[in-house]
């Protein structure tokens, strides 16, 4: 089945892929190829965008209409792309210090703009490309190359952040669950409207190794144990989930108006209404 | 229509409406503000799109998302704002992605003052981003050439597919003079992108010969290339090899090389019997023409040359023109940048002195016709 998708959805001649073995990052790739499969999306009518670091490096394998914008400011090129473009899909896959350090004002902004954009965050909590620092998603006291004495800053919640900047889907999986990963994928492909969804992946060689995980599987392991779904939450205490994150559909709103929808409509006011 | 009041920046949207502009993304900054103002008001009215977007970064990013859509774009900026393109203007070189830059010059460094003008970031135009890339830049000095100049802005950026920077300063900017918009003459066309190959599969849109510049359809059209600011191969994937890096560098120089001469443009009067000429572009230049009349009315033999094309800089002229003359004035609102350019031109041929403005004021006719008498009787 994968063998099939890959054959679809990749530019195969562009392989082998540049992650180390036992990336985390592949394995989201592996579930958005399935996720295109189940939305059927059509390849020519679909951009996607990337920053830089380890994760926006998924855009050079995929057999669309790509670009490789610049470090933090992918969501900002999605917008000026999707603007006057409805026929479109855009998909944009980002790092965590990619989304949240160098591009988190972009990042606040598009999920306060509604803009039709899907936006896929691979959440290692470090800098892999650059080789292992804090990130701002690195847990509090966690060891980088930047904070060898253990991290001092709180990490951010990435997906409390998108619904308090109005993000109308906001979603979140991880590594270990690559089928929850593959139907959020789709649904945020299908929102109507800004979708953003927080997968958690593991950097083995520049967070694991620092961290006592002695190797990818014990951080997927770690993954499964800290992960509660967001229906079994809803009964838990703050206390309960302290330590915990939350996965599955966190935001799924349906009536809002999308930013495309807004310009579309005075475009046409301007033409005298027709359509 | 009739002649009517148009203010500069007003002019350069009016310019770019003509040249077929359907996207600005923009943050507001004085003395640029205005271009956004009427962008957020006209573009739905022609089926384009205006964004105020978070901040420069954003703004210029959105414009090449946009061009890469297949849409004319751009943006207006200040000081400020253009430092924080920066980094985007060298993407937009590397990537081979159309796009204006209007900077309207105010006093720096820093916040500087807002609302006064300078000539300071002429330096910042040209080497601003980083790594070797070739720039292009056209300064007007009359609010009918702010009209003009943008529609050429926008025809060299489809040309040579990469960015222009409209260059103003504030007088430039917020000056009023009578115009007829709907009859100017001899305007260019914009040229189209495309045609494209009917064969979309496996299609490269940086194979072009070695000075020409790429040919990117609008994304998501079928063409599935990539797009990236890294040293890429002819379909715009990444690579490292040493023989492609230095003929993908080379190719983004010699894409201008090859059309600077077409480009380049100067306005110059009163040459011919000059000992001393006055070189000054942008607001500058109006106070120097002021200046040179009056001087020729007292048969002082002063000439006048005004950069249009500002970058390149128009060195082969400058140069024939030095090798008659004694002197050369070059009056900037600046320590001094345009002048360096001046000076590699030169070389030994003839005395330069330079007028300075760094007070946040228009260098006046006065200042220049006292710094000219002063050469003259040295
Ligand atoms: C303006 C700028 N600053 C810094 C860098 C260097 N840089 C490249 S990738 C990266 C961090 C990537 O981390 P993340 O976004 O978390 O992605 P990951 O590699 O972990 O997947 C940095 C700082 C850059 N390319 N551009
Ligand atoms: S450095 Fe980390 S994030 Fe980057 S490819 Fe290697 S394992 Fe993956
Ligand atoms: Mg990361």
């Amino acid at each position: 089945m994968i063998g099939e998708l890959t054959n679809k959805y990749l530019r195969m001649d562009r392989l082998p892929h540049m992650w180390c073995p036992g990336c985390g990052h592949g394995i989201a790739l592996g579930a958005l190829l399935r996720a295109f499969d189940r939305v059927k999306i059509d390849k020519d009518k679909t951009v996607i965008l990337s920053g830089i670091g380890c994760a926006s490096r998924a855009v050079g394998y995929l057999d669309f209409s790509t670009v490789h914008t610049t470090h933090g400011r992918a969501l900002a090129f999605a917008t000026g792309l999707r603007l006057l473009r409805d026929d479109v899909k855009v998909i944009v896959i980002m790092g965590d210090g990619d989304a949240l350090a160098i591009g988190g004002n972009h990042f606040i902004h598009a999920c306060r703009r509604n803009i039709d954009i899907t936006a896929i965050v691979l959440n290692n909590q470090i800098y892999g490309m650059t080789g292992g620092q804090s990130s701002p998603t690195t847990p509090q006291s966690r060891l980088s190359t930047t904070t060898p004495y253990g991290n001092f800053a709180r990490a951010f919640d990435f997906c409390n952040l998108a619904i308090g900047a109005g993000a109308t889907y906001v979603a979140r999986a991880t590594a270990y669950h690559a089928s929850l990963m593959t139907e959020l994928y789709a649904n945020a492909i299908k929102h109507h409207g800004f979708s953003f969804v927080e997968t958690f992946t593991q950097c083995p060689v520049n967070y694991g190794r620092r961290n006592k995980f002695p190797d990818p599987a014990s951080m997927l392991q770690y993954m499964k144990d800290i992960s509660v779904p967001f229906k079994v939450a809803q009964n838990m205490g703050s206390d309960e989930l302290q330590g915990k994150i939350v996965i599955g559909e966190l935001i799924k709103e349906k009536e809002d108006v999308e930013l495309n929808e807004v310009v579309r409509e005075r475009i046409m006011k301007f033409r005298g209404g027709a359509q | 229509m009739s002649a009517k009041l148009v203010q500069g920046n007003e002019a350069v949207v009016y310019g770019a409406f003509n040249a077929g502009l359907k996207f600005f993304a923009g943050y507001p900054i004085t003395p640029s503000t205005e271009i956004a103002e009427m962008c957020s008001r006209d573009l739905p009215k022609v089926g384009g799109a205006f964004i105020q977007m978070e901040d420069e970064i954003s703004s210029i990013a959105a414009c090449i998302g946009a061009s890469l859509a297949g849409f004319r774009s751009m943006s207006a900026t200040s000081g400020p704002g253009f430092s924080l393109m920066q980094e985007n203007i060298g993407y937009a070189i590397m990537a081979e992605v159309p796009i204006v830059i209007v900077d309207v010059q105010r006093m720096g460094p820093s916040t500087g003052i807002a609302t006064a003008p300078s000539q300071s970031d002429y330096m910042q135009v040209r080497w601003g981003t980083h790594g070797d890339h070739p720039m292009v830049s056209f300064a007007p000095f009359s609010v009918e050439e702010c009209f003009t100049e943008a529609i050429r802005a926008f025809y060299w950026s489809e040309k040579i597919s990469s960015v222009v920077v409209l260059l103003l300063d504030e007088v430039v900017a917020h000056m009023r003079e009578g115009i007829d918009i709907d009859n100017v003459e001899n305007i260019l066309e914009v040229p189209d992108r495309g045609p494209f190959s009917e064969e979309k599969e496996g299609f490269r849109p940086y194979k072009v010969d070695r000075d020409k510049g790429a040919k990117l359809p609008p994304l998501g059209t079928g063409y599935r290339f990539n797009v990236t600011g890294l040293v890429h191969d002819e379909m715009g994937f990444p690579v490292e090899d040493p023989e492609k890096t230095g003929d993908l560098i080379r190719r983004l120089h010699n894409k201008i090389d090859a059309v600077e001469d077409e480009m380049a443009s100067y306005d110059e009067r009163y040459t011919e019997d000059a000992d001393v000429i006055v070189i000054s572009y942008g607001s500058v230049a109006r106070s120097s023409l002021r200046a040179v009349r009056e001087l020729r009315k007292n048969n002082v033999k002063v000439g006048f040359f005004r950069p249009i094309t500002v970058w390149p800089f128009p060195s082969k002229r400058v140069r024939e023109l030095s090798k008659k003359v004694k002197n050369i004035v070059v009056a900037e609102m600046s320590m001094g940048q345009m002048v360096h350019e001046v000076e590699r031109s030169v070389g030994d041929s003839c005395q330069i002195t330079l007028l300075q403005g760094i007070k946040g004021e228009l260098i006046t006719p006065d200042a220049i016709h006292n710094t000219v008498s002063e050469v003259i009787s040295k």
